[in-house]
């Protein structure tokens, strides 16, 4: 477990604020507002196509990395807009981690290097603090065990599921506040997605997260919120349907569209 | 504020973001600087083909063809002597190119394919003057002359690759449902092939050949021992003959008067360049708008 | 390089109607009746060409050894080595200065060529330039390779030598002089210098063409994955996008250095002819392919099975080098799609 004691400005809460995302011409999600507790889990789910992942990678700026595409509207991290013209994408990027849908650890580098990649781009690390801080990030990645023995062998020898948990353990350790993860299990094993599912019960309270699923029974399972996006149907954007504590959502939810999405009467 | 760091009590965030910014901008402009470090040789050599050779080429145009170059001749029998050559390598390089270039797209998933595709890669890095060299075993040593064919040998030799590559990758492209339907009407391969497969791909065979052309019609090395050049122009098929390129090499390299030689070298090299260069942009123009149109 | 069309796109309705009647008219013909075995007389054709291919490889190989006997018989390995060249009294000749001056002046071109084509190459794939941008510089890269080395042999000679003789080598002499590489300038700017300079000039293309490919195929969700971590552009291409594209590069590089050593013309005309072994850039010096392409014409019979000699380790320095870069350039394509 990562023991994190912020300073006082740092609340970890996350704010969208009417936002919405272009692909040049393309308008793909459509006046987006929503709150995202502090160092809680919140699942985004919803059928595909309905701009889950787009919504996700505004909230690093990650989206304006493809050409032509542009956000318009607010994002608040700790009360502060990333989008501000005075904003920089490559802070804001270290304060919100990604985890990706298929585990893209650096392949010409070994396990620890992985671990200590981003750390490495603000200066070298010495050697006793080097191993603290893999150590710790792997422990915290729950991947510790397994490679604490190989930690100098390519991150490629690993399984999916313990790339994946790499991938964690690499974003973890530049001590971001808040972990995006676009659908980080579908590409892994039943077995492997149960120990990332465990890791995130784990992070829950330490970080806030932001994961997005098309898996339902898995944002039951690990969110505290829940969000429901979908495609209107009118102008094909995403449109936030509804949002509430994931208990609610999956037993009352407010809205018809939310039900039968839940109930799996479509998508 | 946003773009500052937040307070951490763990002490190995350090921060020295301004210092990566400087960083990532310098290399950004070291990048731009590899491009125009780059560019610049070939402003330079252009503006001096340009400035050299157009007052030769357009000063004493049409004059310029016949004018009498003691060391290279007239450049009028240069430009036939390479339109022979020319000729004479694509009647050797274009069949095997084209059709080994069928073969490995249509027959060629096997062993023998994938051999026959490494060589023909090999091929395409073979030094010129070894082309050269070979033809003038091949055919000068064995009839005691310097022969058109010989230099055409050599081009021939040197230009294959190409087109076979060019072949092999635009046949590949046409779809399978344009060979599945042929079968399944009961046409035979070959006329499905040569019927329809081959009209479809003939626009990016055409670009091969004109590459394979141009790669072929500057090179000067295979020829100095096959043609070597010859003041009075085509003379025979057991003559030599001059060159364009071998020409321009000949005027520059021992000229026998430099006010008559020189003038004329200037304006073979423009009307060399600009060939080329206008043969490349056309080949590359015809595959860009083929690939825009999705044939 | 030759174009290969790498994005397949679905043929328009319109293409697809006119290959359709070609169709149609075929098999209207086949019914008609034709040959019987037409499909093994073609495939065989084809075959038949397609081994043709391998033949003239053979058939190369074949004609240098034949034509190298007398001088591999007559001077042994040693050949290899040996900086005679007398084809007057002794009789007595090797290839040492020539490998030398070959393998030194590659060397040196892609040295200068690696840098600048891969800096190409990665402004062009990695800072989104627009379109109107990067389409011309990229064509007017590929140009580069296009103008005959004839041609950059008169611009040497003319432009580049003196331009060396009064700036460049004065300059370096300078600054390097207390070197043995720029110690003394008598070359009269006919030197391995201005070699390789003008064979950086004819290899940046091809540098730039393939490592442009291999860095375009770096998976995007390995920038991503350093973007997401905090990283800036140069960052990105230092730690995802180069460590990935490596062997790619240096595939380029080596396929390159490949094209370096064939090169004839613009190295004959600018490098002084002469045999020279040393560290000295400014000396003058050869080439094998330059070598070959200055004495063919008046040799005799023993000087001629050494130049066929020559020709042949050229022949094995490039094929070398081109099948190793070809062994890395492929690996990375496959690597890439193992590693996906």
């Amino acid at each position: 477990m990562i023991a994190q004691a912020d300073a006082p400005s740092i609340t970890r809460a996350l704010f969208v604020d009417r936002l919405h995302a272009y692909y040049g011409a393309k308008h793909a999600v459509k006046e987006v507002t929503l709150r995202f507790e502090p160092r809680a889990v919140t699942a985004i789910i919803g059928p595909s196509g309905c701009g889950k992942s787009t919504l996700l990678r505004c909230l690093n700026r990650l989206h304006e990395v493809i050409a032509g595409a542009r956000v318009e509207g607010k994002v608040l991290l700790d009360g502060e807009n990333i989008y501000a013209a005075a904003a920089d994408a490559v802070r804001i990027r270290r304060r919100v981690g990604m985890v990706f849908q298929r585990p893209n650890p650096f392949p010409t580098m070994s396990i620890q290097d992985n671990v200590t990649s981003g750390l490495r781009l603000t200066g070298r690390l010495r050697g006793a603090v080097q191993r603290e801080v893999v150590e710790t990030s792997l422990r915290a990645a729950a991947l510790w065990d397994e490679v604490k023995d190989r930690l100098k062998a390519p991150a490629t020898s690993l399984s999916g599921g313990q790339q994946q948990r790499l991938c964690i353990a690499r974003a973890l350790a530049v001590q971001p506040e808040v972990l995006l993860m676009d659908e980080p299990c579908s590409a892994l094993d039943p077995i492997a997605t149960l120990k990332v599912e465990e890791l995130i019960a784990e992070l829950r309270g330490h970080y806030t997260i932001v994961i997005v699923t098309h898996n339902m029974q898995q944002a039951a399972r690990v969110s505290d919120n829940t969000a429901f996006m979908m495609i209107d149907m009118e102008d094909r954007t995403g449109i936030l349907v509804e949002e509430g504590p994931t208990k609610v959502m999956f037993s009352k939810p407010k809205d018809k569209r939310t039900e039968d999405y839940v109930t799996g009467r479509f998508g | 504020m946003a773009t500052q760091a937040p307070t951490r009590t763990n002490s190995i965030m350090r921060d020295n973001y301004g210092r990566r910014r400087v960083v990532n901008r310098i290399m950004v402009g070291l990048l731009c600087l590899c491009a125009i470090i780059t560019l610049v040789p070939l402003f330079a050599v252009g503006g001096y083909v340009v400035r050299e050779g157009w007052p030769a080429l357009v000063g004493q145009f049409p004059g310029i063809f016949t004018a009498p170059s003691p060391e290279g001749g007239e450049l009028l029998y240069g430009l036939e002597g390479t339109a022979l050559l020319i000729a004479i390598a694509c009647a050797i390089g274009l069949p095997i190119g084209i059709l080994s270039g069928i073969y490995l797209a249509e027959f060629g998933r096997n062993r023998l394919g994938d051999t026959v595709r490494f060589m023909s890669d090999v091929l395409a890095g073979l030094p010129s003057i070894v082309a050269g060299i070979v033809a003038y075993s091949i055919v000068v040593l064995t009839t005691h002359h310097y022969t058109p064919f010989a230099g055409g040998l050599a081009l021939g030799l040197l230009m294959f690759p190409t087109v076979t590559r060019a072949t092999e990758g635009v046949v590949r492209l046409v779809p399978d449902t344009l060979r599945e339907g042929g079968l399944a009407l009961g046409v035979s391969r070959w006329r499905t092939i040569v019927s329809v497969i081959i009209p479809a791909s003939l626009s990016g065979i055409i670009t091969g050949v004109v590459l394979g052309i141009a790669r072929v019609a500057g090179e000067t090395a295979p020829l100095i021992f096959t043609v070597l050049g010859n003041l009075n122009g085509f003379s025979g098929w057991d003559q030599p003959l001059p060159a364009l390129p071998l020409q321009i090499y000949q005027d520059f390299i021992n000229p026998q008067d430099p006010n008559q030689d020189y003038p004329v070298g200037y304006a073979g090299v423009l009307v060399l360049f600009l060939f080329v260069v206008l043969l490349n942009l056309g080949a590359r123009a015809v595959a860009a708008r083929r690939m825009a149109r999705g044939r | 390089m030759a174009i290969s069309p790498k994005h397949q796109v679905e043929e328009p309705v319109a293409k697809q109607s006119v290959a359709m009647s070609a169709l149609h008219k075929a098999t209207v013909a086949h019914r008609r009746g034709g040959l019987v075995n037409g499909d093994t007389l073609f495939r065989g054709i084809t075959t038949f060409f397609a081994l043709s291919v391998l033949l003239v490889a053979v058939l190369m190989i074949a004609t240098l050894w034949y034509n190298a006997r007398a001088s591999m018989a007559h001077f042994g390995f040693g050949f290899i080595t040996s900086n005679a060249w007398d084809p007057n009294l002794k009789l007595l000749f090797g290839a040492g200065p020539f490998i030398f001056g070959t393998i030194v002046s590659s060397l040196m071109a892609i040295v200068l060529a690696g840098l600048v084509g891969v800096g190409v190459a990665l402004l062009l794939v990695e800072l989104r330039l627009p379109r109107w941008f990067s389409t011309p510089v990229s064509l007017l890269v590929e140009m580069l390779a296009a103008i005959p080395s004839v041609v950059y042999g008169v611009w040497g000679i003319f432009v580049l030598i003196p331009l060396m003789q009064a700036h460049i080598d004065p300059f370096l002499q300078k600054l390097f002089g207390w070197t043995p590489f720029f110690a003394l300038d008598t070359s009269g700017g006919h030197s391995l210098l201005t070699a390789a300079l003008v064979l950086a000039v004819m290899i940046v293309p091809t540098v730039t063409t393939i490592s442009r490919d291999v860095i375009r195929v770096v998976p995007a969700d390995q920038r991503e994955a350093l973007l997401a971590l905090g990283g800036t552009q140069w960052e990105v291409i230092r730690f995802a996008v180069l460590p990935y594209a490596r062997p790619g590069i240096i595939g380029a590089l080596i396929l390159a250095m490949g094209r370096a050593v064939g090169e004839t013309m613009a190295v004959t005309m600018v490098i002084g002819n002469s045999s020279y072994i040393g560290p000295n850039v400014f000396s003058s010096a050869d080439t094998l392919a330059s070598r070959i392409a200055n004495n063919l014409g008046d040799a005799g019979d023993l000087e001629l099975s050494a130049l066929f000699e020559l020709g042949l380790i050229l022949l094995v320095v490039s094929v070398l080098l081109n099948v190793l870069a070809r062994l890395l350039v492929w690996s990375v394509s496959r690597g890439s799609a193992a590693m996906a």
